[in-house]
């Protein structure tokens, strides 16, 4: 009897614990996804090191003190970065004065073809606060590994390739915490909201 | 967790591309097989930042005919490397897929390349595609013969007048004739 005691209760309490990872996952998942910052996954984000627009070696240690505004993306993209980046640039001239109190960063995930000069010449048609950021295949590994951006070359037809890639743009408190992301072809008033939200609780 | 996502929304977008290609396919039977009628409108583009290697070209084909066609390929001046191509957000990764055999183009349809979608892509540019210089291109079709055109060239992230900028991301009439990558 007694025996059979503990083995309800062994289940009973596996239960409880499959329950309880069930909700972590399911809540987790809905704060990566939102579209306004949600504070929570400490399991995004974290210490990088990469170059700068300067050529200038750079690490998240650099940028700590003013929440940060991250896009992952290539400049051998037709579409989705130069529309972002242009977005994005509409949005920090919207956020007017608090504009200054955030980062910005593009970074790019083409370590073939993308480094510092190819960066500051692209960007040069978007807000001059963006920063471009580039490095190695082990730094950009790294960083995608750390901020769980997927991105992968699709080969084409001339021996080309593009690259499919994470659409969101990140957003990080002040100690480089992962708050949330806007999603792709974000609304300009929604996301503002968000920053200024992300402002005021930092 | 991706995984998870990843699967439902791939379902998602089966069961309302299923949806759209019955809705789409309403037109009447063809009652003699004459070659198929093609239109070209809004021909656009947008303007590259400096340095860009790649851009996008956008543009709308209507099928007067009765017969389906395909669109296999285009042809440009500015770049010997033209593809045909289409994005699809999956969960909230953009995802490229090059379309080799090209777009079919149903009898009776219309089908629309614009941002977020299917779109003519320009690889290799030696120099930005800048606003205001139309792009002079060639379609080519399976059947009908091939269409010249000239692409209007927008600003950078912008859209041509009378469309909405965000109009062309979500859902569009590519997905009625399920040729959204899989």
């Amino acid at each position: 009897m007694q025996r059979r005691d503990i083995a309800l209760l062994s289940i009973g309490t596996l239960v409880l614990v499959l329950t309880l990872v069930l909700f972590l996952v399911v809540f987790g998942k809905q704060a990566t996804t939102s579209e306004s910052a949600v504070p929570g996954s400490t399991d995004i984000g974290g210490q990088f090191q990469l170059v700068d627009s300067d050529g200038s070696l750079v690490s998240q240690d650099d940028f700590l003190g003013k929440p940060t505004i991250m896009f992952f993306g290539f400049t051998y993209c037709s579409d989705i970065c130069p529309s972002t980046l242009f977005n994005l640039s509409r949005l920090i001239k919207q956020l007017g004065n608090q504009a200054d109190q955030f980062n910005y960063f593009f970074v790019s995930l083409d370590w073939q073809r993308d480094g510092p000069d190819q960066l500051s010449r692209y960007l040069s048609v978007f807000d001059s606060r963006i920063h471009g950021l580039s490095g190695n295949e082990a730094q950009i590994d790294a960083i995608a590994e750390t901020y769980r951006v997927h991105y992968e070359r699709v080969e084409t037809d001339n021996g080309d390739y593009t690259i499919s890639h994470t659409a969101s743009t990140y957003l990080l408190d002040p100690e480089g915490n992962f708050v949330g992301t806007l999603a792709y072809d974000f609304d300009l008033d929604e996301a503002q909201a968000s920053l200024e939200q992300l402002l005021a609780s930092s | 967790m991706f995984m998870i996502r990843t699967v439902l929304l791939s379902s998602l977008l089966l069961v309302s591309t299923s949806l759209f290609a019955h809705h789409g396919g309403s037109h009447d039977e063809p009652t003699s097989a004459e070659s198929s009628h093609l239109d070209v409108t809004q021909p656009w583009a947008r303007a590259t930042p400096p340095g860009a290697a790649a851009g996008g070209g956008f543009l709308t084909i209507t099928n007067h005919g009765s017969v389906d066609d395909r669109l296999v390929g285009a042809s440009a001046a500015i770049t010997d490397q033209v593809e045909i191509h289409t994005m699809e957000m999956v969960g909230d990764v953009m995802r490229m897929q090059h379309l080799p055999s090209g777009i079919e183009i149903p009898a009776g349809e219309t089908v629309t390349l614009a941002p977020g979608g299917l779109h003519l892509m320009f690889m290799a540019l030696s120099s930005p595609i800048e606003e205001g210089q139309p792009i002079p291109i060639t379609l080519e079709f399976q059947h009908a013969a091939s269409i010249e055109t000239e692409l209007q060239v927008v600003p950078v992230g912008a859209s041509p007048e009378g469309q909405d900028a965000h109009a062309d991301h979500h859902g569009d009439h590519h997905e009625e004739h399920g040729q959204m990558a899989h």
